[in-house]
Parts: C-alpha cells; sequence; structure tokens
C-alpha cells in the first residue's frame, strides 16, 4: 500500500485509481475497495459508480475545472488534483475553488509530480492530503510545510489576511 | 519608504533559510537541474552566458542609502564590483556564484531586501513612477498601493506557478512614467466624480515577441477593491492561460484571444466570490502604509533660492543641467535631481561600487538618505533644497553622474544584451556606445530634443525597443549581428508600438541609420515640435526612404 501524507501525518493509502478509458460498456469492472475515478468516468458511469461497495473518489486533471462536478460533489469522499509537472500551477485554483466556492469538505488529495517545496503552497490552497513522488523521502518531505511561520494572504490555513489578524 | 514590521523581517528571513536549503539539496544531488530550475528563478538566480545572474527586488524603485551602501558590498566582495539597474527598477549582479547566493540573500535580509519573485513564472516586483510623491503633476502617491500589492503577491499561495511571468506597474501622475500600458496589468490610480480614490485597470499589455498596449477593462476600480480585483484577474489567468507554448503564455495573448470584453466579463463572474471578502483593503490598512510614505520633514522656503538662480544665470553649464537633469518639485524650493548613468562608454545601468556608496553619502546628504531607480536605468534623489544644487552638481559631475541628457537621445534604455545574457541574438551595450559616440556633441544632442531610444538584444525585449521613439532590436541572421530598427514607439500616457522600418542593418551602420533618421526629422519639424510629434504627422514613409536610399 503506498504511503501518503494527510492531515501532516504519513499514513496508508486506501485507494485505487481506476485507469480512465479502462472501463467500457461490455467490460464495466471496478477494482475492489475505495476507488478514484476520471471525471469522463463519472459522466459515463455514474450510476455504476454510485453502485460500488467501497467509497468514491474523483480525480481532475490539470485543465479539468471543478465546476464540471458542482453539483456531485456530496458523491466523493475523496478528490485528487493532479500535477502533471511540478510548475503547473492549475491545481492550486482547483482546491481553493473547491474549498472556497464549493465548500467541499472532504479530502483534497496531491498526486503526480508533488514535491516537498510547494507542500506549504497546496496546503494553503486547501489539499490536506499529497501523494509525494515516489523517489522522495516522506519524512524529509513534511519539513516543507514548515517553511514559513507567518504568510500575508487569506487562505485555507489562515482564513484572514494579516492585516485582519490580530 | 515602508520600514519593514517583525512578520514583514521574518518572511524574507525564512525565505533565506528555505532557499539556503534549496540550494544544498540542489549541490547534495538531491534536486535535479530541472527541480532547481524552477525554484532558483523564483529567486531571481538565472545561470548567463559566464556566470550565474542575481536579480534582487528593488519595490517601486525605493532604495535608502543602508541598501545602496549594501549593494555596494555585495558587488565587492561577491561581484566584479559593480552592480546593474534594470529596465524594472531592479539590481542585477552579473558575477556571483551559486554557492554564495544564500550568503548574500541573508546579508541583503540585514537590510531589508530580498530576492523573491523577481523572476520565474510569478508575480514580479511592482514597478512605479521614479516621482511618485514628489511630483507635480500627481494624482496620487502610487507607492503606498505598491507596497500593498508587494505583501500581498509574496509567496501568494495560488499564484506562485502561473502560466508565464506577470508583471505590475502603477502609474499616479497625468504623465506616465512608468511604462504602465505595457504590462500584464497597469493600474492608474484616478479620482472619480465623487472624488473617491482608484483604479484604471489595463490588462494584457507587453512587450516581447508579441507587443500589445494593454486594453483598458475597468473603468473605476474603488480602491479598497484592490486586492480581490487582481485576485480575480489572476484566477482567470492561472486557470486560463496557455502552458503548452511559452511564446503564447503571457496574459496578453488570452485577453487577445477572448476579446478585452469577453476577459473583463470572466474576470467579473470571478470577482463576484471575492469581492467585499476578506481581502477587502480596510481604510485602517492602506492608512497604515501610507504612514510610510509621508513626506520627510521639508523646510518651508518662501520661493526659488537666490544663489540657485544666480548660479543659473552665470554658469551656462550649471543651467543645461538644471534644465535637463532636474524635475520641478511638489514643495517650493525643492527639485527632483536624476543621476544619469548613460556617460558614454559606461554600459547602461552600470555603476561601481565605490559610486554606489558615493551616492548613499550624497542621498544622506542632500535627499533624506533616499534613492530612487528609474525603468530607464538612471537613479533619482528626489528631495533635494534648490540651495544645494550648484554643490551636488559638482559632485555628480566628479562621479560621472551629471551628463546633461535625461530624456535625450544618448539617455539609451538598453539590456545587458549578447555581452552577458544567454538569451540574446546580439550584442546591445557595445550598440548604445556606437551611437553615443556619435551624437557626442551636446549642442546637437540638446537641439534633437526629447527623444526615447531603446534597445533590447533580443526580442524578449528587455530594453523596450517597442516603445522607443526609435527602437533597436538586435536579431541573428545565420550566425551574424543585425539590428531592425523601429520607429514611433512610446512608453507614456499614448503609449503605441513602433513600426518597423525595413530590412535590419549590420552594426557597423546603425549609427549612420540613426543620423539619417535625425536628419529627416530636422528637415521636417515644425519649431517646438519633438521628434515623436514630428514622426507621428509625417509618419514612416520619408524616414524609410532616407535609410535605405542609395549614397549619392
Amino acid at each position: 500500500m503506498q504511503k501518503i501524507i494527510k492531515n501532516r501525518q504519513i499514513i496508508d493509502s486506501s485507494w485505487n485509481y481506476v485507469q480512465p478509458d479502462s472501463l467500457t460498456q461490455e467490460k464495466l469492472q471496478f477494482p475492489d475497495g475505495d476507488i478514484v475515478v476520471s471525471v469522463s468516468d463519472w459522466h459515463s458511469f455514474r450510476d455504476l459508480c454510485l453502485a460500488h461497495p467501497g467509497k468514491l473518489g474523483l480525480i481532475l486533471q490539470s485543465d479539468e475545472e471543478p465546476s464540471c462536478v458542482q453539483n456531485d460533489l456530496e458523491h466523493f469522499e475523496m478528490i485528487a488534483i493532479h500535477f502533471p509537472a511540478f510548475g503547473d500551477g492549475r491545481g492550486y485554483s482547483s482546491a481553493r475553488e473547491l474549498r472556497t466556492k464549493y465548500k467541499y469538505e472532504g479530502e483534497i488529495r496531491a498526486t503526480g509530480d508533488v514535491l516537498r517545496d510547494q507542500l506549504q503552497l497546496m496546503e494553503r490552497c486547501g489539499f490536506n492530503a499529497f501523494e509525494v513522488r515516489k523517489d522522495r523521502d516522506l519524512v524529509e518531505a513534511m519539513a516543507g510545510f514548515s517553511d514559513f511561520s507567518f504568510t500575508y494572504q487569506a487562505d485555507l490555513s489562515n482564513p484572514l489576511p494579516s492585516f485582519r489578524r490580530n | 519608504m515602508y520600514l519593514y514590521t517583525e512578520k514583514d523581517q521574518k518572511i524574507i528571513e525564512q525565505r533565506v533559510a528555505q532557499y539556503q536549503n534549496q540550494t544544498e539539496r540542489y549541490l547534495a544531488g538531491k534536486l535535479s537541474d530541472d527541480e532547481f530550475l524552477v525554484l532558483r528563478l523564483q529567486n531571481g538566480l538565472y545561470i548567463q552566458r559566464h556566470a550565474p545572474m542575481l536579480r534582487i527586488a528593488v519595490p517601486h524603485g525605493m532604495l535608502n542609502s543602508k541598501q545602496i551602501r549594501m549593494l555596494a558590498h555585495i558587488s565587492r566582495h561577491f561581484d566584479k564590483g559593480y552592480a546593474h539597474f534594470s529596465t524594472r527598477q531592479n539590481v542585477q549582479f552579473n558575477w556571483p556564484k551559486l554557492e554564495q547566493v544564500p550568503e548574500i540573500l541573508k546579508l541583503l535580509a540585514t537590510v531589508q531586501m530580498h530576492a523573491i519573485q523577481t523572476s520565474g513564472s510569478c508575480i514580479r516586483n511592482t514597478t512605479s513612477d521614479q516621482y511618485a510623491g514628489v511630483a507635480v503633476d500627481e494624482v496620487a502617491d502610487t507607492r503606498p498601493y505598491c507596497e500593498i500589492i508587494r505583501q500581498w503577491s509574496t509567496f501568494h499561495p495560488e499564484f506562485t506557478l502561473l502560466p508565464r511571468k506577470f508583471k505590475i506597474a502603477v502609474s499616479g501622475a497625468l504623465t506616465d512614467r512608468a511604462a504602465t500600458q505595457v504590462h500584464d496589468i497597469g493600474l492608474y490610480v484616478v479620482k472619480n466624480a465623487q472624488g473617491e480614490t482608484g483604479f484604471q485597470v489595463f490588462v494584457g499589455g507587453g512587450l516581447g515577441r508579441t507587443p500589445i498596449v494593454a486594453p483598458l477593462i475597468k473603468e473605476f476600480l474603488p480602491e479598497k477593491h484592490l486586492l480581490t480585483y487582481l485576485e480575480a484577474i489572476l484566477r482567470v489567468y492561472n486557470r486560463h492561460g496557455r502552458r503548452d507554448n511559452k511564446y503564447k503564455a503571457r496574459i496578453k495573448i488570452l485577453v487577445k484571444a477572448l476579446t478585452p470584453d469577453v476577459f473583463a466579463k470572466k474576470v467579473d463572474d470571478e470577482w463576484a466570490d471575492l469581492r467585499d471578502g476578506p481581502t477587502t483593503l480596510p481604510e485602517a490598512e492602506i492608512e497604515r502604509i501610507r504612514a510610510c510614505y509621508q513626506d520627510p520633514e521639508y523646510l518651508t522656503f518662501p520661493g526659488d533660492n537666490e544663489s540657485f538662480i544666480s548660479h543659473i544665470e552665470s554658469n551656462p553649464s550649471f543651467k543645461i543641467w538644471v534644465n535637463r537633469n532636474t524635475v520641478q518639485h511638489k514643495t517650493p524650493g525643492y527639485r527632483i535631481i536624476n543621476l544619469s548613468l548613460k556617460e558614454t562608454g559606461q554600459a547602461p545601468g552600470d555603476v561601481s561600487d565605490t559610486a554606489l556608496e558615493s551616492i548613499a553619502d550624497l542621498a544622506d546628504r542632500f535627499s533624506f538618505g533616499e534613492v530612487r531607480s528609474t525603468h530607464e536605468q538612471n537613479l533619482v534623489l528626489a528631495d533635494v533644497q534648490q540651495s544645494d544644487l550648484f554643490e551636488l552638481w559638482n559632485k555628480l559631475k566628479t562621479l560621472g553622474f551629471a551628463t546633461p541628457n535625461i530624456g535625450l537621445l544618448t539617455d539609451i534604455i538598453c539590456c545587458p544584451g549578447g555581452d552577458f545574457c544567454a538569451l540574446a541574438n546580439a550584442k546591445s551595450i557595445p550598440i548604445a556606445e556606437q551611437i553615443q559616440r556619435r551624437f557626442e556633441d551636446m549642442d546637437y544632442l540638446h537641439d534633437i530634443g526629447d527623444l526615447d531610444l531603446n534597445i533590447s538584444g533580443c526580442m524578449n525585449a528587455c530594453g523596450h525597443h517597442h516603445v522607443g521613439h526609435i527602437g533597436i532590436l538586435g536579431v541573428d541572421k545565420k550566425g551574424q549581428e543585425f539590428y531592425q530598427v523601429s520607429l514611433g514607439g512610446s512608453a507614456n500616457e499614448d503609449a503605441a508600438i513602433g513600426k518597423i522600418v525595413g530590412p535590419s542593418f549590420k552594426e557597423e551602420d546603425i549609427a549612420n541609420v540613426i543620423e539619417k533618421i535625425i536628419h529627416v526629422y530636422l528637415e521636417n519639424r515644425i519649431e517646438g515640435e519633438r521628434f515623436i510629434d514630428t514622426y507621428r504627422r509625417i509618419e514612416l514613409a520619408p524616414f524609410k526612404e532616407r535609410v535605405y536610399a542609395k549614397n549619392h
């Protein structure tokens, strides 16, 4: 089982990612346990996903906006946001919108090119779980959460900007 | 100027520690070149032609004498004894060692300076009018807004990995001295009919491969909404800006593709969620920042200083310098002084370590200990008493900063070019020098009058060639350096992109070409007309005809 960071703890992840386009009308078979489906699979096989006995999660690619599932968020216990490269910053806006615009309270997980030097920024945008890239040490990566003890902006760690805090 | 609170100080110190750790991990092989690239760029460190280049932020061009002395110290001990002032009011060191950068940053932090977000795909240093707070034509002092934007943009969690770099400029005077309309976001501080302060918001201007003057997308944004509205613009850009092609990734391409109206609508939709939220600026916060930019303790003078006037009357050289390099100050008895960094033979914007120290001394003695950098790559002492001007002029002459050429043809904006920059297609500093030598005759130069001549060594346009009245762009043709000339650009409130005259010229012909262009102007100008006015009246054809005419 993959080790990940969730709520700043190292834990085992129970989620299985359903390969996109692996489902067809002829062969509708999910893996056992908790599953994460793509946006297109969710839209194509909604009833089947809901009937699955395990927990249900969704993965958003960097070019998929949360608005494409805005009315379905209650069905997902976890939403993964994929970073194809750590320099692709679209996922930050996705997480922030999920939390602030759509009031999503489930797990938001960063997947893909997830590295220590971005963890604090990601957390501030609403991510609470991190699949750190497999070639990196998780314990070392945890240091990335505490690079800064003070920041200026209103974000998910600090709902008020510095000028409204006491 | 703004003085750091404990928290402001803490954030830059923690940044030093973070960057030191990143450098150590890179040197230990725990970060790949590509991974470290993004991290070091976010901290202003490029790998250049000969060595790394470190860019230091100078927020809205404001420096105090202590900071200038620190820049001198760093240039002496970590560089080759000089610093370069860039076209974005920043300072660049061309020869630091990668391993020593954390140590340099530590020293900078002791004087409230940093290199945060001076490069990379993030929100860069906000630039402004070098005469902010002292200009006679000012609507409002822009510096408090620039500082508010600096704090908001520093490590903004959502906008640190944008599609491409992002530059904001703020101008608050009738004359735009900040090239505001060729920025990703340009803000003009304005008052509405009710006398309330707010902003005209321009989005999607820029130079580079696709030069565009920014369209206006908001007529009047009340000041308290500044940050929430910027946040809405950045979110639309972060989400929708192109990431598949570096050359189409700036916000100007998005605004153009969507059309300004559709883009503005998208921003308004996004803003609806953010407006009046916690990031709305309370009056008390604007006041807190504004309090840092209050006038220094000016003395009261009934009018012009008598000895100043008599020096002007008796000394023609002094008079020329006063008229050219100094500007009327809002307070009677004071002048704004420009230090020209454009003496012939000196690379535009370069200042030696000892000269920096002398400038710091002059600032302490004559101008409340403050110095400003300009996007034209000069320096300003903003608050000098008229009675001190003659003495200051003599000192500046000794230092080589009194060339009376501010705003003239030889006050060339010029990027470091092929001599330093890894991106450049061609050299630019030697071209500037070639032109300066041709126009060394001061009477002739002053007769030509106001003229912006800008040189870039490649189409990234760091030398702002598109918005020079005359622009020169270095191009590479089969390994040889050629120069394309454009005419009619402007970086002011009447911003315009210059038109290319025609086929490019050889390096050795540039001064001749410029001279021909000047001849056409002098032959055609109507009394009092500046070069740009004549160009706008007679347009490109007569210039084109002359520069390509066979010798006769």
